[in-house]
């Protein structure tokens, strides 16, 4: 874990030069202007500037997408592909968004599904672009052979993952230099925020719980590399030995590690100090006793998008705090 | 037994109390296992210790950890003891509703008790409030499943069993569509029902011990009562009825007992397939057809093997945990087809 906690964190300072040379000098490198035509508001196609090269050809899940022209219908069906359109400026170009998309607030949410996708739901939008996470099968298939582009994002497993994904929309959506600004921004606040904070809070061990049922995040998952780039030590790494990144932990595992920290994703669902003191062999952990209970947005905490690392701040921040007392 | 019409396949009442007994010793080594197994190894004779130390009258000394003792009396025993009703309320009430249906297949489920507790528990995961009211909703789902099958089969006119199962075919279909429908309304409840769904015995504590033990104690007493008047049923209606049984009257008591304890199983643990299947036809095809044996056996060797399934659930990828469901129709439904193979080979 170590080993790869350093190679994160050089990779994330290696990137935030070569971003920080790149604005500096404010010569481009894939687009062309730095994204001031998406101040206008209009919708239509007015808002189709001439600058950003079409088409350009992306690197998705599903393979090699070719974009012909500016895409101003965009569909996405992944809240974080969502959250990361609307962030590299694309917005303007978003016209309908699944049920699950609660942000930013002006994003389009329609009763679209993307777990349960319907083909014709979605064309009766008539798409230019479709993001999706997953396809439940044929979607892709049926997308393509009515001539709409899709790009597959899954879920992303690290923070290179999420990296790669952000500045694939910003280039399929003509804004390449937002998305690589975007990209510079999340890598300086991270590298910043390990400077910070690193030292004092390496070496906790925490657990992060899903569900009442246990299910945890282990470091194969975004926010899971997120703990461990901070130096955490996750206690759900050893049951995830596939690193399939969401395994379910015995729970006297969990009682038996005594983690320093446990963060609740379902705190949301009922679940809170006072009902982790009631579970069996629960009101004698470390955790439980000191009150080092974080109560965590399950969204935020679940998606790969720039506001993780305000996330991610503000739980090592709260750790931090807790560091004397654990 | 001269009412039944089924060839006598009875056998001696001798080894059929050597399998009693042997099913007794299997369910407390499966116990002990359970107790002394588990993804955090403690030490063995010191656990040991502790074990006897627990035995009222018996003072042991033991040095075991507080957090130790703590996953051996607060997380191990509640599952095994949880898994012990369950496993046996699960095949009793299979077994139980075999005989009164006279239907090699049927079990609570086929009236609609895990379809109406999936419907209940999906309900309350999109409410989104906490653990307690998914059950709460679970049970009420499944006791009004089954009811609604009561009423639709009698509303058929005729009071053959055969109503009764197509009403609960019926019934299950149609809380299955709506609950399919209402996770599609609510995909972020998706993963909370498929836990659910796939059986946990994960979170168990003394007090979901508590609560289900009364219905434990009474279904399987009652059921156990009724025992020799299953044999009597197996010769049909009108045959029985003839005998001077109330046929009426045993159907209602076996078969609201199961679903009652049933329903509160399903709602503490989650749907867990195939016991009420696996269990009570083993035994039939290993033993007798006799209820007056299969009911007791149903009892112990149910407790039994869902004691063993859950061990291998929470063992076999620790400290990861498998779903139990996936666990008991992995194990059953192979050594099911060892039994029929094995037995229509001798006969």
């Amino acid at each position: 874990m170590f080993i790869k906690r350093s190679a994160v964190l050089t990779a994330l300072l290696l990137m935030v030069a070569a971003c920080s040379t790149g604005s500096g000098d404010s010569t481009t490198t894939v687009g062309t202007t730095s994204g001031a035509p998406e101040t206008t508001t209009t919708l239509g196609e007015s808002t189709t500037t001439s600058e950003p090269a079409f088409p350009v050809t992306v690197d998705a899940a599903n393979g090699q997408v070719a974009i012909e022209a500016m895409p101003e219908a965009i569909i996405s069906l992944s809240p974080s592909a969502t959250e990361n359109l609307f962030a590299v400026g694309a917005g303007q170009q978003v016209v309908a968004v699944d049920d699950q998309s609660n942000y930013p607030e002006g994003a389009p949410t329609t009763d679209l599904s993307g777990f349960t996708p319907n083909l014709e739901s979605i064309l009766s939008y008539d798409p230019d672009l479709v993001v999706i996470t997953f396809d439940p099968g044929g979607l892709i298939e049926g997308l393509t052979a009515v001539g709409v582009p899709v790009l597959l994002l899954p879920s992303a497993t690290s923070i290179d993952a999420a990296f790669g994904e952000i500045q694939v929309l910003g280039d399929a959506t003509g804004h390449s230099e937002e998305a690589a600004a975007v990209i510079a921004s999340m890598a300086a606040d991270l590298s910043e925020l390990v400077a910070e904070v690193g030292e004092l809070i390496a070496g906790t061990t925490i657990y992060h719980e899903l569900d009442p049922t246990y299910y945890s995040v282990s470091s194969a998952s975004y926010v899971g590399e997120l703990y461990a780039l901070l130096g955490l030590v996750n206690i759900a790494d050893a049951a995830d030995p596939e690193g399939f990144g969401y395994p379910q932990l015995a729970a006297e595992y969990i009682v038996d590690q005594d983690p320093d920290v446990i963060l609740l994703a379902d705190a949301g669902f009922g679940e809170s100090i006072d009902t982790l003191r009631q579970r069996p062999g629960w009101s004698e952990m470390k955790a439980v006793a000191n009150d080092a209970v974080i109560a965590i947005d399950p969204d935020v905490s679940s998606r790969w998008t720039p506001r993780s690392v305000v996330f991610i701040r503000e739980v090592a921040e709260a750790i931090a705090e807790l560091v004397p007392v654990g | 037994m001269k009412t039944s019409t089924e060839p006598t396949r009875t056998k001696p009442a001798k080894p059929r109390r050597l399998v009693i007994v042997f099913g007794l010793l299997a369910w407390v080594i499966a116990g002990l296992a359970g107790l002394l197994l588990g993804p955090v190894s403690l030490p063995f004779s010191e656990s040991l210790r502790a074990l006897a130390d627990a035995i009222p009258g018996v003072a042991m000394a033991h040095s075991l950890t507080d957090t130790q003792v703590a996953i051996l009396y607060e997380i191990r025993a509640p599952r095994v003891m949880m898994g012990s009703m369950v496993g046996a309320i699960l095949a009793v009430g299979g077994a139980a509703y075999q005989g009164v249906f006279r239907n090699p297949l049927a079990d609570p489920y086929l009236l609609g008790v895990a379809a109406g507790a999936g419907l209940g528990a999906t309900i309350g995961f999109g409410i989104g409030t906490d653990a307690n009211f998914v059950t709460l909703l679970a049970f009420l789902g499944a006791t009004g499943a089954v009811a609604l099958t009561y009423l639709l089969g009698r509303s058929m006119g005729n009071r053959t069993a055969t109503a009764l199962i197509l009403a609960g075919v019926a019934v299950s279909a149609f809380a299955t569509a709506l609950q399919t429908y209402l996770l599609q309304r609510n995909s972020d409840t998706l993963r909370s029902v498929y836990t659910w769904v796939f059986g946990r015995l994960t979170t168990v504590g003394w007090s979901e011990v508590g609560g289900l033990f009364p219905y434990a104690i009474v279904a399987v007493g009652l059921i156990f009562a009724q025992r020799r008047a299953l044999d009597v049923l197996g010769v049909g209606d009108d045959e029985a009825s003839a005998l001077g049984l109330n046929v009426t009257r045993v159907r209602w008591v076996v078969v609201l007992a199961a679903t009652l304890a049933t329903a509160a199983a399903v709602s503490v643990s989650g749907l867990i397939g195939f016991v009420g299947i696996i269990v009570p036809h083993t035994i039939r095809l290993m033993t007798s057809w006799s209820y007056r044996v299969i009911v007791p056996l149903s009892i112990v060797f149910g407790a039994g093997f869902l004691v063993a399934a859950d061990l291998v659930a929470r063992t076999v990828a620790a400290p990861a945990e498998l779903p139990i469901g996936i666990v008991t129709a992995f194990l059953g439904a192979p050594f099911f087809l060892v039994v029929l193979r094995s037995v229509g080979r001798e006969s």
